[in-house]
């Protein structure tokens, strides 16, 4: 392992909570205002893993509003408090971005892990 | 002093305290040793040596080992001379990651990667022509002045070797240091491959903007 990698290792975090593209997961970040700190909690299904290491990335996609909405966050970032997940869910691929093209709850359906 | 050589590890990202991703260059920076101290007397100008990494006897010139038994140090594999005055300075002193601390602004120096022969697009940024309906200059230089000059114009921008250059880039924020490990994390891109020598001296940009604000 380079040295470079033995940095990011520092900053990486000890514990992830294990989760993966079908799951629905309410991510819990830190948001500052001003000099207010607060929580805020984005609810979705995990529709990506990508990147290793310290950048580690994933994305969660939401239904708000009838829009959807996709947001990506730094699985190591010390922005995100937790990360609950509410219902695993089966699903044959890695990157489920056939829900970006689906609409309706009927199509976006994924089979709950028993 | 707040100029040390070192060697480019590698670039990574760390977070901040604040939670925010920076992009980071690992160099591992030092320990040097003042090799030498020149003097207004001695040499006609001020400036200290700094030597970095062992060099092995066997590959130390007569010339040098002479040099160093001299000095009383041991031989040294890279040798740069900067031009400070040398103040408490005095030869056998260690240079490390110590003297610098995070938020500093540094410039590092290094040699830019080699990009051979290069193009006009490459090397000097050119739009190139169009690809298809006809068209025939795909990557050309295309004009390069006066058709009635009768010469070339000095400077003129044409194809030719590029990169393996003296870079430096100015006024990047020290991150982090790893005074165990002799590593500097400096926020940005450094010039030159891995492992390239790069010298990390304090940033001239961020000494005149202070001096501003003052």
């Amino acid at each position: 392992m380079d040295l470079a990698h033995l940095v990011g290792e520092a900053h990486k975090k000890k514990k992830v909570v294990e989760f993966g593209p079908g799951d629905t997961v309410k991510v819990h970040t830190r948001v500052s205002e001003g000099n207010k700190e607060r929580t805020q909690i984005f609810e979705g299904v995990v529709i990506e893993r990508k990147h290793g290491g310290l950048a580690e990335t994933f994305t969660v996609r939401r239904i708000a509003h009838g829009v959807g909405v996709e947001r990506s966050f730094l699985i190591h970032s010390p922005r995100i408090e937790k990360i609950d997940v509410i219902r695993r869910g089966v699903v044959r691929r890695a990157k489920l971005y056939y829900l970006q093209d689906r609409v309706g709850s009927k199509a976006t359906r994924i089979k709950e892990k028993k | 002093m707040k100029h040390i050589l070192g060697r480019k590890v590698g670039m990574t990202s760390v977070f901040r305290a604040d939670g925010s991703a920076e992009p980071v260059t690992v160099i591992a920076a030092g320990p040097c040793q003042v090799v030498d101290v020149k003097t207004p007397d001695r040499d006609g100008y001020e400036a200290v040596v700094l030597g970095f990494e062992d060099a092995k006897f066997k590959h130390t010139s007569k010339p040098m080992r002479g040099r160093f038994e001299r000095l009383g140090v041991a031989p040294k594999a890279v040798l740069r001379e900067v031009r400070i005055s040398p103040g408490a300075l005095k030869v056998g002193d260690t240079v490390s990651v110590a003297a610098f601390g995070i938020g500093d602004r540094v410039d590092v120096t290094g040699f830019s990667k080699g990009k051979g022969f290069a193009g006009i697009i490459k090397r000097w940024n050119g739009s190139g022509g169009g690809a298809s309906h006809g068209s025939m200059i795909h990557r050309q230089p295309a004009s390069n002045g006066d058709t009635n000059a009768a010469k070339s114009v000095k400077g003129s921008r044409r194809p030719g070797h590029l990169g393996v250059e003296r870079v430096t880039v100015q006024n990047l924020e020290v991150i982090a240091t790893d005074a165990q490990r002799n590593l500097l994390l400096v926020r940005g891109a450094v010039p030159g491959a891995r492992h390239g020598l790069v010298l990390v001296r304090p940033s001239v940009k961020a000494k005149t903007e202070t001096a501003l604000r003052a």
